[in-house]
């Protein structure tokens, strides 16, 4: 047996994993009847015709498809791009607005495949002066600007 | 009925000219085209990142500006598939073939002043056909019980399915997905949580923003940064743009063009599900076929560049059609106009229209203003867009990050919103690798508890059975266009042109 369509295959897989997740989750809730619908009922019935469809595209993908391949997954930035998002995230709460978004910058900016000090640090600045200038001057957001206030 | 309208327009014009929503309509204007002009950021995204800008306006300022925004990136889009040969987001990708062609033969500038003339043109149009359409259609809407509702909706989420690139199936189980995704949060019947993880910054549900954010802006960022390699070497065209204004012969053979480019783009925007891109490839599909030589198509025909510009921006005005009368929105960008509009504490639907005159009103008038700002806007500003093109990209995706990050944190103040985000964006990257279309999600998601509870309803008072979907004649209506949808997507020819549609699209 050969997979035709890398693609759809594991796109089929992916959702038939949502659905059997969807309907696993969905067990803890009362279903109720139809014409007293429970909590349970519309994201059961959601999760068995993903499950279905899902192994449908699955399956069709062993027998028809050009060879679709996947290509590769960027790693690193993924990882730089979440590991910025997680520290702001964290940090406009204790650290303060302009350090998050400092490690926010200097972290997404190191993602790339050109990482020049000088220059990321001169944007950095940029970006943190038109952020507080609109959004705590300008709209007024009411985040701290740094962690002793 | 026509003094009606008029006194409607009245209405809406003294709302729309008064300065604070000139104002605001002129920053949305602008924001849209800047960022239709950057390439690798969408509509989507555009709107979810600046909602936060709009918090502490008023409803009716608010959505103007985010409409503006929405219809400034198909104009901004459009000037940089002519100059440049870079489709600023994916509505403009035809403009590219015939504008860019123009370009190079030193006739930028009558392709610029024809693509703002034909935008013009359709924006009015579609103005005057929201104005024509929107009462009456509302009139309808306010009759619907629970069924039909639910049965209107089933035909948009399968409309969006026919209508998206790739594959039906795969498009089918995204929006399942999507409505699943809507699940998350307090079940309002019967008060349970569901799908929260037992984590309580989910009880209220997920933030639309943090979807639209992960999906388009987050793994649109991924994708680029895997693909390209710095965009410094762009090659963008130094030439003085001169001679603006299209000659008399280039306005004959544009005309036809841009009549039929606005009908193409009236009909798919009025369309659930249908959008500015696909209006824009049949409309250029179209012109082709009916040209005399067609092989002047891509060597720089006008009316391969007005009849995709027309079509583009009459299905933008027209998706408001729809989105304002029904309170069902057709496209992932219109699902958050009426989410921004939830966020005022206004409830999407028919009534909007008696409840909040000021609101239909004034944003149709600042719409058609809002066309004539960006005609004149637009071809003055050339050069900036040029020079912001020159802008690498290493400097340009931390800047969309930031804003992002701050974005998505303003809604609700909750660190949470920011992990779900990168959660959704590293799921929207699996997506694009996987070839699964996230516009219809959005969609979905948006739909999911209005859907949930339509169908709850309809089976309530139909004590359970579900014929009642068929026996009442809208809903049935509904249905039987539901089912037609998906009969076409099954007969062999058809599926042919659709797979050779989107071949073509996907081979520009």
């Amino acid at each position: 047996m050969k997979i035709k369509n890398q693609e759809d295959f594991w796109a089929g897989l992916m959702f038939v994993g949502f659905g059997a997740l969807a309907i696993w989750l969905s067990t803890d809730y009362p279903m109720g009847t139809a014409s007293r619908m429970g909590p349970g009922y519309f994201p059961t019935y959601l999760g068995a015709i993903m499950l279905v469809l899902g192994a449908i595209v699955a399956m069709m993908s062993l027998k028809s498809g050009n060879g679709e391949k996947i290509t590769p997954f960027a790693w690193k930035p993924m990882i730089m791009l979440s590991l910025g998002f997680l520290l702001f995230g964290w940090g406009v709460d204790h650290i303060g607005f302009i350090p998050a978004l400092f490690g926010l910058s200097v972290i997404t900016a190191a993602a790339g495949q050109k990482f020049n000090v000088v220059e990321v640090l001169l944007m950095t600045v940029v970006l943190i002066a038109g952020a507080v200038g609109i959004f705590i001057y300008g709209i007024e957001l009411p985040f701290p600007l740094f962690w002793w206030r | 009925m026509e003094s009606d309208i008029i006194s409607n327009l009245a209405l809406g014009f003294s709302t729309a000219v008064s300065p604070i929503n000139l104002f605001y309509c002129f920053i949305g204007v602008l924001v849209g085209t800047l960022i239709g002009v950057l390439p690798g950021i969408g509509p989507v995204a555009a709107v979810a990142m600046l909602l936060p800008l709009t918090f502490n306006l008023d409803a009716v300022g608010a959505i103007i500006m985010l409409s503006g925004i929405y219809y400034g990136t198909q104009y901004g889009g459009s000037t940089t598939a002519i100059l440049v040969n870079l489709p600023g987001e994916s509505a403009s990708v035809v403009t590219c073939m015939d504008g860019y062609a123009m370009a190079r033969i030193g006739r930028a500038g009558p392709a610029l002043a024809i693509a703002a003339i034909g935008s013009f043109f359709a924006g009015t149009v579609g103005t005057i056909l929201v104005a024509l359409l929107g009462p009456p259609l509302a009139e309808i809407a306010l009759k619907f019980g629970a069924p039909e509702y639910f049965s209107l909706m089933v035909m948009a989420l399968i409309a969006a399915a026919v209508l998206a690139h790739g594959s039906m199936l795969k498009t089918i189980c995204m929006i399942v997905l999507g409505l699943l995704v809507g699940i998350v949060g307090t079940d309002v019947n019967s008060g349970m949580s569901r799908f929260t993880f037992g984590a309580s910054g989910l009880a209220d549900g997920l933030s639309f923003v943090v979807i639209a954010m992960g999906l388009f802006g987050f793994a649109e960022i991924l994708c680029n940064l895997q693909d390209k390699a710095d965009t410094a070497s762009r090659d963008i065209l130094n030439q003085k743009i001169t001679g603006l204004m299209p000659t008399v012969v280039d306005m004959k053979a544009a005309f036809g063009a841009i009549c039929r480019g606005t009908a193409i783009g009236a009909f798919f925007g009025t369309l659930p599900g249908g959008g500015p891109t696909i209006s824009a490839f049949s409309a250029y599909a179209v012109e082709k076929k009916l040209a005399k030589d067609p092989s002047r198509f891509g060597k720089g025909a006008i009316e391969g560049v007005a009849a995709p510009e027309s079509a583009n921006n009459a299905a933008v005005q027209c998706a408001f059609i729809t989105t304002l009368t029904l309170g069902i929105p057709h496209g992932a960008t219109m699902a958050l106009l009426l989410g921004a509009l939830t966020i005022q504490g206004i409830a999407p639907g028919p009534q909007v229209m008696t409840q909040r005159p000021d609101l239909f009103w004034g944003l149709i008038a600042s719409m058609w203003i809002g066309n004539a700002m960006l005609v004149i806007l637009n071809l003055p500003l050339v050069g900036l867009w040029i020079k912001l093109l020159k802008v690498p990209y290493r400097f340009l995706y931390p800047a969309i990050m930031v804003f992002m990050a701050i974005g998505v944190y303003s809604v609700n103040n909750l660190d949470l919103d920011i992990y779900m985000t990168i959660f959704f964006g590293i799921l929207g990257y699996i997506f694009i690798k996987l070839k699964c279309e996230p516009a219809p999600l959005i969609l979905a998601f948006v739909l999911g508890p209005l859907m949930e509870e339509n169908l709850r309803r309809a089976l309530l008072i139909s004590r359970g059975d579900p014929t009642v979907f068929i026996t009442r004649p809208i809903s049935a209506a509904f249905l039987i266009a539901t089912a037609l949808l998906l009969a076409f997507m099954i007969v062999p020819s058809f599926r042919k042109k659709r797979e050779e549609a989107v071949a073509d699209s996907e081979a520009l």
